[in-house]
């Protein structure tokens, strides 16, 4: 957990746990975003545009923008930046509008 | 003030732009005032459908058969930015009667000029792969097309090379000897035109009474509900016949009937909903739910989608469902292009050249009488109108 401002701020975080990331382990501490999860794990983009598939992750970090969409536990376009992460939770990296399952 | 314009177009909405667009490509100078921003009115507030397929035969099927080549010449011209897509309508019945139903509507639009192609029940499927299983049939119209109504409307208006003066509200007609019309009056200032084009929408009404004359614009509320962005789940524009009845119908009481379609940035726009209830914004959510309602029986599918917003508009309704378009008679100088009810986007074109036509004195493209502007004079309006409206 080298990348979080825990020891700073002087937090002391109950037991970490796993989730995956496209089927890959990640830890995660209680009360930690999708974003920051992420983030911690040195995951800095998760989604690309639907226009030009360009890369996003966090923008405005507050749940304003929508720049920060991903698929969790199967459902497309949460804000990372919103929801927090619990054990066992399936992180999936979002293509576009994420729906693609639906394209006629 | 710079030179005085021939022409001064009050509205900023697709009308107001088509009457600049054909004006200016008529050689005349035109000066276009809106109280708001450009597609601030109703034009900002639907779905952008250009349709042949919801009108009976009539003199309104004769303006949207023409308007439709003219958006075809207009797609052409114009950035790819207004997202014209003649993607097609796709009418279809639950049950045997209304199959019948449409099918009589659909015989009768077809001796009329409109293109109509009877799909069977076990076709449905080729055209819309999510459409729900069990309906009766359906009538495809290749005719049907959309834009996005707001970027149309400001590419008509740019293209038009138009003086546009936006946040002036109109407060007088400027007349002159004999009741001619010589300009008009904004809280700024006055503005100078031989000629002067009621484009106010469903404000249309409140212009002609600042011109001393009657024209019965009314409110006709609709609202939009508006999916999350999705890839393409909705290939045409599909609606449920009973559609037509519900545009057709004078009550004031709420109607809704299933209307789907997709839109090039993603997200699915569902409709429609019409209740005369004046300008009231306020949320409806019996009618939000109706509307969610009869999306997801057509389309099952947008039951595990998300609605991320909902708007409201109000469409400009003249008693007999048929615009007023041309010179008003009663007041020399003073055209009006209001009054489209749901159908403004896709006979904004035709109305544009009509006004243009009547302005050069040349002839317009269609028979013209039945829109006649003063028609509702002494209260015996020429009830002409089988017509329809989006």
């Amino acid at each position: 957990m080298a990348r979080t401002p825990g020891e700073l701020a002087g937090a002391r975080p109950g037991p970490a746990f796993e989730i995956t990331v496209d089927g890959r382990a990640v830890s995660a501490l209680p009360g930690q975003t999708v974003a920051a999860a992420l983030w911690a794990a040195g995951v800095l983009t998760w989604r690309t545009t639907r226009g030009g598939g360009r890369p996003r992750g966090v923008f405005c970090g507050i749940g304003q923008c929508f720049d920060c969409l991903v698929t969790v536990n199967g459902v497309a376009n949460r804000r990372a930046c919103l929801v927090a992460v619990g054990p066992g939770d399936e992180v999936r990296t979002q293509e576009g509008e994420g729906r693609g399952e639906l394209a006629v | 003030m710079t030179s005085t314009p021939d022409v001064i177009v009050v509205g900023a909405g697709i009308v107001g732009a088509a009457c600049a667009h054909y004006a200016a490509r008529a050689g005349l100078r035109v000066t276009v005032l809106d109280r708001g921003p450009v597609a601030g009115g109703t034009t900002g507030s639907g779905e952008g459908n250009l349709l042949v397929s919801d009108k009976a035969p009539g003199p309104e099927l004769e303006l949207a058969l023409k308007s439709a080549e003219l958006w075809r010449e207009l797609a052409e011209r114009l950035p790819h930015g207004i997202e014209y897509e003649p993607k097609g309508g796709l009418v279809v019945a639950s049950g045997e009667a209304a199959l019948t139903a449409l099918r009589t509507f659909a015989a009768a639009q077809e001796k009329a000029g409109v293109t109509v192609r009877d799909v069977a029940a076990d076709r449905l499927p080729d055209l819309e792969p999510h459409l729900a299983r069990g309906l009766a049939g359906g009538v495809h119209y290749p005719q049907d097309a959309q834009v996005m109504p707001a970027l149309a409307a400001t590419h008509l208006l740019r293209a038009s090379g138009a003086e546009v003066r936006l946040g002036q509200e109109v407060t007088g007609l400027l007349t002159g000897p004999g009741g001619a019309v010589r300009g008009v009056r904004t809280a700024s200032g006055v503005f100078h035109a031989p000629y002067v084009v009621n484009a106010a929408g469903t404000w249309g009404g409140e212009l002609a009474r600042l011109a001393g004359v009657l024209l019965p614009v009314l409110p006709r509320r609709g609202f939009v509900l508006v999916t999350e962005p999705l890839p393409r789940v909705v290939r045409h524009k599909v609606y449920a016949a009973d559609y037509v009845a519900d545009v057709a119908s004078d009550s004031a009481a709420l109607q809704t009937s299933a209307v789907v379609e997709g839109t090039p940035a993603g997200p699915v726009l569902i409709g429609a909903s019409r209740e005369r209830v004046g300008f009231d914004r306020a949320l409806s959510v019996p009618a939000l739910r109706r509307l969610a309602a009869g999306a997801t029986a057509l389309f099952p599918v947008l039951a595990g989608v998300r609605v991320i917003r909902t708007y409201a508009g109000f469409r400009p309704y003249l008693p007999d469902h048929l615009p007023a378009i041309g010179t008003d008679a009663r007041v020399p100088g003073l055209l009006h292009a209001c009054g489209h009810e749901g159908a403004g986007i896709g006979l904004a074109p035709v109305t544009g050249r009509i006004i243009a036509d009547c302005l050069t004195g040349a002839q317009p493209p269609v028979d013209v009488r039945p829109f006649d502007p003063a028609r509702f004079e002494g209260g015996t309006g020429t009830g002409a109108g089988a017509g329809a409206g989006a």
